[in-house]
């Protein structure tokens, strides 16, 4: 049953990241394509997005883990 | 040669010094820390002006980079220098710390306890970054750094006009609030990040040596690599993204976007 619930928490955890993720790239090099001038700053920003949508996924994981090891 | 798998999430005490038990990764968080005081004494020691070559050269291109990046970010040379060496600590530390992860003997090489379990593996040596314990250390300093860089450089009363106020309607006063509530979120989400990232890293490559243990886990270890350095970079720029909004006055806000000059954006 453990195994199970630890499955469910990643498996649902991550969807959302990954969607979260997927939007944040396309508008960002949507961004870029339109002013490659401003590329670096645009890089910096979403760089940075996607480092806050990622962490929402890695809590995910964290309790899978938990489920699965404590 | 039927061992069941064990892996713990927090991390094994080897010995103990009077009542101050040395766990596993905190072996490792002073051997990492010892290599790299050693690698600057040695390489610092007497630096050539002019084309520099060999070590120095390699660390010189490393610091031109970072503060090429520090520069990009907060927009000024001073704040840069400023931000310098604490940030550049934190990258070179936890980079080595997360790329320890993929030496061979690390956790791998133990001794066997027998508890009413069965026999398990405590391993001697483990990834620091895998241990809750070294990932809130450093997001509280990151995060009561950044603290301090805003009360050293704005005053104490403007820094804590930015979390307390009452002027501009109880909006602000709400918004306020919220700002340092998100300072205790910072602080769960740094950690949780570097640690999910290194201690899901082990796993895998744990699990995968047990299934597989030739030429499979090639892959996985080019993963930690990359995961290894991701993880120490965004670590440093999150950080300096925090540190530069904390050392920004209250209306300054719009400066960032230097081009607009509308600051609904926000």
């Amino acid at each position: 049953m453990e195994s199970l619930a630890a499955a469910i928490a990643i498996g649902v955890g991550a969807m959302a990241p990954a969607i979260a993720i997927g939007w944040l790239s396309s508008n960002g090099l949507k961004a870029i394509g339109r002013n490659p001038e401003a590329a670096p700053k645009i890089q910096t920003a979403m760089i940075l997005s996607l480092a806050f949508a990622e962490a929402i996924g890695i809590y995910a994981l964290v309790v899978a883990l938990i489920i699965k090891f404590v | 040669m039927e061992k069941e798998l064990h892996i713990s999430l927090a991390a094994e005490p080897l010995f103990h010094i009077g009542s101050f038990a040395v766990t596993n990764s905190l072996l490792v968080t002073w051997l990492v820390m010892v290599a790299l005081i050693i690698f600057g004494v040695l390489v610092g020691r007497s630096p050539k002006v002019g084309a520099p070559k060999g070590w120095q050269n390699v660390i010189e291109y490393v610091f031109e980079l970072l503060i090429g990046l520090m520069e990009s970010v907060t927009q000024s040379r001073e704040k840069a220098e400023k931000f310098f060496p604490f940030l550049t600590t934190f990258f070179l530390f936890i980079f080595v710390a997360n790329m320890t992860d993929i030496i061979p003997g690390i956790g791998t090489i133990g001794i066997e306890h027998v508890t009413e379990h069965g026999s398990e593996l405590v391993p001697f040596l483990r990834p620091p970054a895998s241990d809750l314990n070294f990932t809130v250390a450093l997001a509280i300093i990151s995060v009561l750094t950044a603290q301090v860089f805003g009360v050293a450089s704005l005053g104490f009363m403007q820094h804590a006009k930015k979390y307390f106020t009452i002027k501009g309607g109880p909006v602000y006063t709400f918004v306020g609030l919220l700002e340092l509530i998100s300072e205790i979120a910072k602080m769960v989400s740094f950690s949780f990040r570097l640690f999910g990232n290194i201690f899901a890293g082990e796993v895998l490559l744990t699990v995968i040596a047990v299934i597989v243990p030739f030429v499979v886990p090639l892959p996985f270890y080019f993963l930690e690599v990359f995961v290894a350095f991701v993880q120490a970079l965004v670590f440093t720029m999150l950080s300096l993204v925090f540190f530069t909004v904390a050392t920004t006055a209250h209306g300054e806000h719009a400066e960032k976007k230097a081009h607009s000059p509308s600051h609904a954006n926000n």
